[in-house]
């Protein structure tokens, strides 16, 4: 079987602690020593992702910071908002009867993730900071080797996706996180120094190989939701399989009602592009109505066009764009009065 | 009751509280003292020369123990003798990206694993063929220097009956193309092999192999050391499909890694490079015509397949024929006849798959079935029974057919489902879908010629009544421990738990030629079952003598022998083995079988395609589409399969609801793609392999023929209910939304292009498939240029500047 490459594991109990770790050893230092760029120091939380990566070196750091026990590191908080630790398991989101009950779109996407022991393993902070993916990336040493590596890995290689692409066309693919988009979520991250929020919104950015705006010195402590009165929020996802695959093409929705009309309206896209986004263009012409059709086609419209899928995940550009188009109007559709 | 106490019974696997436990020993749970681990180099490159090989660095690298290339086994090797193109490492040439270069040993995998890139290979590219139609026209690119046309393996023509007047008697003539899209095996384990070269000079491989004797003769040729001296045990295979019954590079290398350090060797083939060592589902365009009379009745078949070999001949000579000669078994063809043209491509070989060489072609022909019984207005499923082929007959390629069982399998799959009533009603975006089929109870002949049995089997009983069964089968998974388990208890009268297996170890036990051509229940059991009667005779002579009864009068069941008239008075197997042993020494018998002769014809070619008896089989399918997204669900599948006599009915409804998950899988979502002849997806979460939650509902139902030859008249069951799964899909699809798919799979860009919802132009298609040309106006070969599978533009790589 494929074999992890050496590493060395540290195990800090604060989030403080893990912080003061990363800066001592160099975060953010590039290696280009070993053939791929590679950090010298990550952080691991449920590792789901992060070890698959690393048996087919895609990188290869020295030293993994491993989050696992950090003391109160999970748990989910409802004071005025919903305020959930990065630790905590998406099978425990999936499961919360508050999150189920009035942040629904978080619940039905991490239900969604992967498999349930994945599930069981991989943690909310770790989805929200999932490597962008791209068929020519994840993929073992000797395929890429074979193939020739691409942008990601190696800065001297065009993208494979779109040779002519100033950019690495990897797709954002974490299920949460349109989710947590159209809930209004802000994110809080500590360093060596000490702490700032982000609303999540603003946390992504379009590029495969730097698709979060974050220093490599920061660590992920904490999600907040803020209260969700009157808010009514689902998420859809296309995928080849009932399981284990991630989206090729997914939708988060999330309108507040106030009597019979609209009075906020959020919608989010994710495996469309290098980053998750908010298409404020379809959640606009959704304020003041109340759901018809005329206007659900609107919206619809309006991410079919901010939809921009590349060949590179499973499926086809034009399934996975009508696919957008299809879940937002169903998305919509489910969320009118019962 | 039943004449029976164990056959026919749903009694637990012998075996499957290992499987359950965790307990069973596979090959790489197998860990030997001083061990070493073994990894082995694959090339990089679709089509190149090697130059120059240099071992050096890899060597002098701490922990390494031992490398070995190609030159060190440059002997030919292949599972068919007559087209061994093979060897266990590349020589002097790579044919496919992922082909074994070099093996090391170390003493653990990760320094095994980094010596790999410490190998360095001189590669001179050559120019790589990827397409059937490359490949068949391309002279200047030999992939096989050997290749007498451009880079045909292998061009067969056979024709039988009055073609020219079969076609002229016909009312309606159908000419259909299609094409079945590559696809593999993905069992659960990887291959695995532990070699372990002792001081006895002798030569141990555990591996997971379905062929343990062919592989046992390559080992022979290729490590020049004698049989005589090689012992080859199969470990329980985690899976096979016809995917684990080639000699493999891996089991070489670990064997030769192992006489070079008189240490043991396990190499474990990862995920990956299960998908390079494939021989899996070869892709197949077809050309299908087919003339009936206004009722229904053909009168001629004409097939042609085209079959896209990858590097290197695997079964292909066996596959090439197989996509021509069982079309004949199921309905009545007076004459037919058949071409096909298996060629080399620079893409890992493919080989046996759950199927073999049948389930394309049947694919084609049913779905054209499906498009006849339209075209002249009648029900699939009556017309189908109409034009059955009759049991114990002859068809028009000199096919002896005895039991038959399609008929009750439609009547069955009619109760079930109500397919006729249904049909055509399900509304939009719902469909209902049947097709027929048939399979081989093993093949007629071994791979390579000989005289001598297909299986043997020997039995002994111990002196507290136990019984041990030894037969070189391998357990696949498909319950064949069992099998010879069951059938030499009911033969004896005691319960299959009391009976010892040894299989699949060419030591310990007589020679079966291997888990593959689905041969094992009807070879294997008949074996099994004629050693058993043997002992039988000595046990019931001598409870005879002792209970003062005549022979004739006694029956064996529950380990006791006992008088029919007055079950009271018997004796106990145990005491009976003593009192037999007594008399005649010690208590061992073997037994063996061989098909009949006559079963097949005389022609070139008739080797392919008889057996001792044909399982039947038909499916029906049922669809929804999703208008919108154009994503398929299978909400259930119901097989019918004519097992002959079910040994155990859980053990062939788990065979039959396997092939139905597998057949679905290869028609609605795996698919192997290549670019550049890399494999574009070699890992399980980008092989789009079915998880249990896609699952459809499955139903099986066994109908029993109780074939006059079979061990207790039973047939095969593990491979022919995947055949019939895929056109009743297909023709599923079609009920649902009007959409022929004359290829697979039936992927959900394929239906939004058909429903015209692909592009804002929205132009609606009733047809997805390769283009064909009218009916007899050009040569194959130029309707092959036209031939264009929607598959083939992608294989070809992107230049990258």
């Amino acid at each position: 079987m494929l074999r992890l490459p050496r590493f060395r594991l540290l195990e800090p109990r604060s989030y403080g602690e893990a912080a003061q770790l990363l800066a001592e050893n160099g975060a953010g230092a590039l290696d280009r020593s070993r053939g791929t760029p590679t950090l010298r120091v990550m952080l691991v939380a449920g590792g789901t992702d992060l070890f698959p990566n690393m048996k087919r070196r895609q990188f290869t750091p020295e030293l993994l910071i491993s989050l696992a026990r950090v003391r109160d590191a999970s748990g989910i908080q409802r004071n005025g908002h919903l305020d959930i630790s990065a630790g905590t398991t998406l099978s425990a989101i999936a499961q919360d009867p508050g999150i189920r009950e009035r942040s629904t779109a978080l619940a039905e996407a991490a239900e969604v993730v992967s498999t349930p022991q994945l599930r069981n393993m991989g943690t909310i902070g770790g989805n929200i900071c999932l490597d962008t993916r791209c068929n020519w990336y994840d993929q073992s040493l000797f395929w890429r080797t074979a193939e020739g590596f691409c942008m990601k890995t190696n800065p001297d290689v065009v993208c494979r996706v779109a040779t002519s692409s100033p950019r690495c066309l990897a797709v954002a693919s974490a299920d949460t996180v349109p989710a947590l988009l159209v809930l209004g979520a802000t994110v809080h991250f500590e360093d060596a120094e000490g702490g700032r929020d982000v609303p999540l919104a603003d946390l992504y950015q379009e590029d495969g190989i730097q698709p979060m705006a974050l220093r490599q010195d920061e660590v992920l402590t904490d999600v907040t939701l803020p209260e969700a009165d009157g808010w009514r929020s689902t998420y859809l996802k296309m995928r080849d399989r009932g399981s284990f695959d991630f989206p090729i093409a997914a939708v988060a929705a999330a309108v507040r009602w106030d009597g019979a009309k609209v009075s906020e309206a959020r919608i989010a896209i994710t495996a469309l592009g290098s980053r998750p986004q908010l298409v404020a263009d379809a959640a606009r012409p959704l304020v003041g109505t109340s759901l018809d059709d005329v206007t659900i086609a609107l919206a619809a419209e309006a991410v079919h066009k901010a939809a921009r899928p590349m060949d590179n995940t499973s499926g086809t550009i034009s399934q996975r764009k009508r696919a957008a188009l299809v879940f937002t109007e169903r998305a919509l559709r489910s969320l009118r009065p019962a | 009751m039943s004449e029976f106490s164990v056959i026919g019974r749903r009694l637990p696997k012998v075996n499957s509280w290992a499987h359950l436990t965790g307990q069973a020993r596979y090959a790489d749970d197998l860990f030997l003292p001083r061990m070493l681990y073994g990894r082995l180099l694959r090339s990089t490159r679709p089509h190149a020369r090697i130059r120059r090989v240099d071992t050096s660095r890899a060597l002098a690298h701490p922990g390494v123990v031992a490398v070995v290339t190609g030159a060190d086994m440059p002997e030919k090797m292949g599972i068919m003798p007559s087209t061994q193109d093979e060897t266990a490492l590349a020589v002097d040439r790579v044919r496919y990206v992922g082909e074994p270069v070099a093996a090391v040993a170390a003493f653990d995998e990760d320094t095994a694993f980094d010596a790999l890139s410490l190998i360095q290979i001189d590669y001179e590219d050559l120019e790589p063929i990827f397409t059937i139609e490359e490949a068949l026209e391309r002279e200047d690119v030999k992939i096989h220097d050997e290749a007498k046309r451009a880079n045909v393996f292998k061009e067969v023509h056979l024709s039988f009956g009055d073609l020219e007047g079969g076609f002229g008697a016909a009312d309606h003539l159908r000419d259909d193309w299609f094409f079945f899209e590559r696809n593999t095996h993905a069992p659960i384990e990887s291959h695995s092999a532990v070699a372990s070269y002792g001081p006895d000079d002798k030569l141990t491989l555990w591996t997971a192999t379905q062929v343990p004797h062919y592989l046992h003769r390559e080992l022979e040729k290729v490590l020049g050391l004698p049989r005589s001296r090689i012992r080859v045990i199969a470990t329980p295979n985690g899976g096979a499909f016809g995917g684990k019954s080639d000699p493999f590079g891996h089991e070489f290398a670990a064997a030769l890694l192992s006489m070079r350090t008189r240490r043991p060797v396990k190499i474990t083939l990862d995920r990956e490079e299960v998908f390079y060592a494939h021989r899996g589902r070869h892709p197949v365009k077809m050309r299908i015509r087919t003339g009936v009379k206004k009722d229904g009745e053909i009168t001629a078949v004409h097939y042609q397949s085209w079959l896209d070999g990858g590097a290197y001949a695997s079964y292909g000579i066996a596959t090439t024929y197989y996509t021509g000669a069982l079309l004949t078994v199921t309905y009545r063809i007076p004459a037919y006849k058949f071409d096909g043209v298996r060629v080399y491509t620079n893409k890992p070989p493919c080989g046996p798959k759950r199927g073999h060489g049948t389930t394309q072609p049947r694919y084609g022909f049913e779905c054209q079935i499906d498009k006849i019984a339209e075209d002249l207005d009648l029900d699939p499923l009556e017309y189908r029974k109409k034009i059955l082929q009759p049991a114990n007959s002859r068809t028009v390629n000199d096919l002896r057919i005895t039991s038959m069982g399609l008929g009750e399998c439609l009547d069955a799959l009619q109760r079930s489902t109500r397919y006729s009533e249904r049909r055509g009603q399900l509304g939009t975006g719902k469909g209902i879908g049947l097709a027929g089929s048939a399979y081989i109870s093993g093949a007629g002949l071994p791979i390579y010629w000989n005289e001598m049995p297909h299986s043997g089997a020997e039995i002994r009983i111990d002196r507290g009544g136990g019984v041990t069964v030894m037969c070189g089968t391998s357990e696949i998974g498909q319950g064949s421990d069992n099998m010879l388990a069951s059938v030499a208890a009911e033969a004896l009268g005691v319960m299959p738990a009391d009976v010892h297996v040894v299989s699949g170890d060419t030591s310990l036990a007589p020679v079966d030629l291997g888990s593959y051509s689905s041969r094992v229940t009807f070879m294997a059991g008949n074996a099994v079952r004629d050693a058993a009667m043997k002992l039988r005779a000595l046990l019931v002579a001598a409870a005879a003598e002792k209970l003062e009864v005549p022979a004739e009068r006694l029956l064996t069941a529950y380990g006791r022998i006992y008088d029919r008239d007055d079950p009271a008075k018997f004796i106990t197997f145990a005491d009976a083995a003593v009192l037999a042993e007594s008399k005649h020494g010690t208590l061992v018998a073997a037994g063996s079988y061989k098909p009949p002769k006559g079963i097949g014809g005389s022609f070139k070619g008739a080797g392919v395609g008889p057996t001792p008896a044909y399982s039947y089989q038909a499916a029906v399918a049922e669809v929804t589409v999703d208008m919108d997204t154009g994503m398929v669900t299978v909400d259930k599948v119901t097989t019918a399969h004519d097992c002959g006599r079910a040994l155990n009915p859980a053990n062939v409804e788990g065979q039959v609801e396997g092939s139905a998950y597998m057949g679905y899988g290869e028609i609605i979502g795996e698919e192997q793609v290549f670019r550049g002849g890399l494999h574009k997806k070699p890992s399980l979460l980008d092989y789009k392999i079915p998880t249990s939650l896609d699952t459809p509902v499955l139903e099986a139902i066994v109908v029993e023929s109780v074939d006059a030859e079979g061990p207790f008249g039973a047939k095969e069951a593990g491979e022919g209910p995947l055949n019939p799964v895929i056109p009743a899909i297909a023709n599923a699809v079609y009920d649902a939304i009007g959409v022929r798919f004359d290829e697979t799979p039936i992927t959900a860009e394929k239906i939004l292009t058909a429903l015209g919802k692909r592009d804002r132009r929205g132009e609606r298609k009733t047809r997805i498939g390769p283009d064909g040309l009218d009916a007899g106006k050009a040569d194959p070969k130029r309707a092959l240029r036209r031939l264009t599978a929607s598959t083939d533009a992608r294989e070809r790589k992107r230049p990258v500047s």
